[in-house]
């Protein structure tokens, strides 16, 4: 699958689409490919603050529990409410399944993160190993 | 996102492959490292993978596992019964020729080596067949605890292939590869055939999936057993046969209530804590960790093993920890995952007996969080007997 070019990514396999001030976060097609059936996605509320690098949620496969880490600093405007019932379109649309909008704290802080062709070439070194 | 497998893996120092590694990878199966063997955790879902997929095959079709992983102590010799008799719990006396029952290897506290299948093949010949993680520590116990028997163990746990074919289109599946008349072989009893043109062939009717299926031991030899596993499939295709992986295999075996070494069952935990009572025969006069568990009996036991449901929103996982209403910690997690057949989140847990009874409230630590679950009925799966 080819990543779109409209937003960054981590190292930790989350990407984020930034809108002026605002973001949106997901995780990415590799995050769910590794993970296998999601059955759960545990969300903050929305006005938490989310810190750079921290945690901000869970994801469940069916044999697996992996944090969520934010992409970049900010408040919580928005969560996907489908996600409580329907965790598995996470698997089916990784890229349109997002989790949190988010009011960034400091755009800047993207400057730091992948492009998609530095993602999937991090991707592909890290399945070499 | 960072990872963590519910499943704890092994040190990676040699990884061990079995014959059928490479066809797994070639499938695309996703590898993990399960007790130091190289194996496929879950196929992609363009082959009809995925956990809950093969789950869902395994219990309403058919599924094919690799398991050769699995260990296998051939006991032969004129006094095999007696050493059968003298290293495992259960009552080999009552085995026919053919026939098979599940076991365990006890130390002398009365807690578990391992659990076993133990198979009488002939008259004096019985095959054990052990966990993977506990190859070689099975083997050299049961070595040493036999040496006064006039009766030879021998490893032979690299001479096969072993695949499993479960569910309950499994025996219309196998019966087109085989001579043997398989609606003749009940459950828990064994033969021997042709399959896929190669003669003599032991198939046994059991499995780990609390379905109904066969496993079936093949020459280890590479291109034999590619030959096996391909033909079942093939075999397989008009009844949406697909291959399963240890994902699956682990959820299947936790909604039937089947132990799993290192989990359920441990060199700590003993017969009566288990909830294995039935297949443990203290009427036999002999065998080892039976004074223990006499004296153990005698003591009651301090923590039972229960199945519990979430009540609330969350998955209870291994080695999370069970709290009572109150807050006091009273017992921990053993194996929890979805329950993908039973759709619900379900766990097994040890627990002191005075929270065993079905109904009883608990809380489950999730991430800080005392979660609900509820002490339910076990086997949280069971297959419907077949009337037929």
């Amino acid at each position: 699958m080819a990543y779109p070019t409209d937003r960054k990514y981590t190292k930790e396999h989350e990407w984020i689409q930034p809108s002026g001030t605002k973001a949106t976060i997901g995780i990415t097609d590799h995050a769910q490919d590794s993970l296998g059936d999601i059955v759960f996605v545990e969300l903050p509320k929305v006005g938490a603050e989310l810190a750079a690098g921290k945690t901000f949620g869970t994801v469940e496969s069916v044999k697996a529990v992996s944090d969520l880490f934010a992409p970049a600093s900010g408040t919580v405007t928005e969560t996907n409410p489908d996600l409580a019932t329907s965790p598995e379109k996470v698997n089916k649309d990784p890229h349109g399944s997002w989790m949190v909008k988010i009011t960034l704290k400091n755009a800047g802080e993207l400057d730091g993160l992948l492009s998609a062709a530095d993602y999937e070439k991090f991707v592909a070194e890290e399945a070499g190993h | 996102m960072s990872s963590v497998e519910a499943s704890p893996a092994g040190s990676t120092i040699a990884v061990r492959k079995t014959a059928l590694n490479a066809v797994h990878r070639q499938m695309g199966a996703k590898m993990v490292d399960f007790n130091g063997w190289d194996m496929p955790v879950e196929y992609p879902a363009s082959i009809g993978g995925g956990i809950i997929n093969e789950h869902l095959a395994v219990r309403t079709g058919v599924g094919i596992f690799d398991v050769s992983h699995m260990g296998d102590i051939r006991l032969a010799g004129p006094q095999a019964l007696a050493a059968v008799q003298h290293i495992s719990m259960n009552d080999a006396s009552r085995l026919e020729v053919g026939q098979a029952q599940y076991s365990a290897l006890l130390y002398p506290q009365g807690t578990f080596v391992d659990d076993v299948i133990v198979h009488r093949l002939d008259e004096n010949e019985y095959l054990l067949v052990i966990n993977a993680g506990t190859r070689e520590k099975d083997f050299n116990w049961v070595r040493d605890n036999t040496r006064q028997f006039d009766c030879a163990a021998e490893n032979l746990s690299d001479d096969f292939t072993q695949i499993a074919i479960q569910g309950p289109k499994g025996v219309a599946v196998l019966q087109k590869l085989t001579d043997a008349d398989l609606s003749a072989v009940k459950v828990y009893w064994v033969t021997r055939g042709s399959v896929c043109g190669l003669g003599n062939i032991l198939i046994a009717r059991t499995g780990y999936t609390a379905e109904d299926g066969f496993e079936i031991y093949v020459s280890a030899e590479e291109a034999t057993s590619a030959r096996v596993w391909n033909e079942i499939l093939k075999a397989g295709k008009e009844f949406g046969i697909v291959p399963c992986g240890l994902g699956a295999r682990n959820t299947l075996r936790l909604e039937g209530k089947l132990s799993l070494y290192g989990h359920e069952i441990s060199d700590t935990v003993n017969v009566w804590e288990a909830g294995l009572a039935r297949f443990c025969k203290m009427e036999k006069a002999e065998f080892v960790g039976r004074d223990a568990l006499e004296k153990a009996k005698a003591e009651g036991v301090t923590r039972t093993l229960v199945g519990l449901e979430m009540v609330d929103r969350g998955i209870a996982r291994d080695g999370y920890k069970v709290f009572d209403g109150g807050g006091r910690e009273i017992g921990y997690v053993t194996s929890g995952s979805p329950a993908p057949f039973l759709k619900k989140n379900i766990a097994l847990a040890y627990v002191p007996p005075e929270f065993a009874a079905i109904g009883t409230g608990v809380r489950v630590e999730i991430r800080g969080q005392g979660v609900g679950a509820q002490v339910v009925p076990t086997p949280f799966y069971k297959r419907a007997k077949k009337t037929a």
